[in-house]
């Protein structure tokens, strides 16, 4: 890739941040340089981030409905799933799932919650609540 | 607390860490030559382990290798890792090396970083970083990948630095107790090129790796086309995404090996080299079309199916195929 031809298509998911890329400059020689970001980058990050989106938006929905608990929501909303979260508490799957329903997610001692809480990277209170409408 | 210690913005991160930190006790090893003298390019699926529902799959060697194999290689180099039950300790032990003005590097998890955009926060254990100093509870952080300096409070650099799940970093942090003036090149290089050409040419004995983990990519590609079209365009996004978003990419990590042959080249005053940089940069460009054709299928634009895009693949695995098998056997005349 010659310096010229390095994309910049700045986006709002980088918050202005540059990263960094190895190019051909003016004298045919590899240097480091900068860049704002690149089209095909953004596409496939804006893709993952929907279907962290849409895996939410399904499990509030459930929540609400009464069939989920907070935790599956949260996990989602979190960046996790089924077998991440598993595996940052180290407990099985169906455990795991368990705690996912709202009869399981009741019966959850408080170092559970906190466990759960701590990997997810939010606090025990905000575990057991969801977000406001809006 | 260390104030001359300079900051480069680097393509990856545990190259970068490991460059900016050798550079600081004052041996210059640059980013592209950090990664080639470790042998870091490969390739790797590993459709075993599992994010976010879909495989692994890796444009360079597993997190910790690169400085690993760098400090076994260079002679008189020493690097020490330290990992931690729990997080008091990990934390104690981080703020004694700084109080002796010791750089830090330290391994973290994307996630828990407060300096990196929103977005851009996934949970990815293995992130790099170095610790140059501390002013109460602000960590003063060279972060490679970023362009600037940054700075991360106690709470979430401890939490960043024992986050749990693969990969999990368990505190470990690491900081050289011994840099040699000089790297012996002549030496190194050739070697270090050989250990690539084999690892991932002709001589490469694990199918998941080299030339023939891109295959078998190839291959999963080809069967999309049968599977549930959501999934199959999720499972192409999510190949481009690691190729070029978490960390430096497919594309990016051909780049910055041509740009450590280029340097071989010089060093050496080698041809030969010279020419495997510019192979090599056409690879990385090979890359980046293939990242184009997928990211494009994967969004539902353009008329490209799944077999164009497994044979682009198959094109950069054979272009590849050729150059590893020359490297293997790669000697200064």
């Amino acid at each position: 890739m010659k310096k010229k031809d390095i994309p910049q298509q700045a986006h709002h998911l980088y918050a202005g941040e540059t990263k960094a890329v190895y190019a051909i400059n003016e004298e045919g020689k590899l240097e480091i340089a900068q860049t704002a970001g690149w089209e095909v980058e953004i596409d496939v990050l804006q893709q993952a981030i929907d279907e962290i989106d849409r895996l939410s938006a399904d499990a509030l929905q459930r929540v609400r409905a009464g069939e989920s608990s907070p935790l599956e929501y949260h996990m989602y909303a979190q960046r996790m799933d089924l077998p991440m979260l598993a595996q940052a508490v180290g407990v099985f799957k169906w455990r795991v799932k368990k705690h996912l329903k709202p009869t399981g997610f009741a019966k959850l001692k408080p170092e559970q919650l906190s466990l759960y809480a701590s990997v997810l990277g939010i606090d025990v209170e905000t575990l057991q609540e969801l977000p406001d409408d809006n | 607390m260390t104030t001359d210690f300079i900051h480069r913005q680097a393509a990856h991160c545990e190259t970068g860490a490991i460059s900016n930190l050798l550079q600081h006790y004052n041996l210059d090893i640059s980013e592209p030559m950090a990664f080639g003298l470790a042998s870091g390019i490969t390739f790797a699926y590993l459709k075993m382990v599992k994010i976010n529902g879909l495989p692994l799959i890796a444009y360079r060697m597993p997190p910790r290798m690169i400085i690993k194999l760098l400090s076994r290689r260079i002679n008189g180099l020493d690097i020490r890792f330290n990992k931690f039950k729990n997080e008091a300790e990990g934390m104690a032990a981080l703020d004694k090396k700084l109080a002796e003005n010791i750089i830090v590097g330290l391994q973290a998890s994307v996630f828990f970083l407060p300096y990196f955009p929103r977005e851009m926060r996934f949970h990815f254990n293995a992130h790099n970083l170095l610790v140059y100093g501390k002013e109460n509870d602000e960590y003063k952080i060279s972060d490679p990948i970023f362009s600037h300096l940054v700075q991360a409070d106690r709470k979430s650099l401890t939490q960043a630095r024992f986050s749990r799940g693969a990969l999990a970093p368990k505190g470990m942090m690491y900081y050289p107790v011994n840099v040699p003036s000089k790297v012996d090149f002549e030496r190194l290089i050739p070697k270090a090129i050989r250990f690539t050409g084999k690892m991932n040419g002709r001589w490469n004995p694990i199918p998941l790796a080299g030339i023939r983990g891109m295959k078998r990519v190839a291959k999963k590609i080809e069967k999309l086309k049968n599977e549930d079209p959501r999934h199959a365009r999720l499972f192409l996004g999510h190949i481009v995404r690691m190729q070029e978003e978490i960390g430096t990419g497919g594309a990016g990590f051909r780049f910055m090996y041509a740009a450590f042959l280029q340097e071989a080249a010089e060093k050496l005053n080698c041809n030969e080299l010279a020419d495997l940089s510019r192979e090599m940069t056409d690879a990385g460009d090979a890359w980046r079309e293939f990242a184009v054709l997928a990211a494009r299928t994967s969004k539902q634009r353009g008329e490209h199916d799944y077999i164009d895009i497994a044979r682009q693949l198959q094109k950069v695995a054979d272009k590849e195929y050729d150059l590893y098998n020359q490297m293997s056997g790669f000697k200064i005349r």
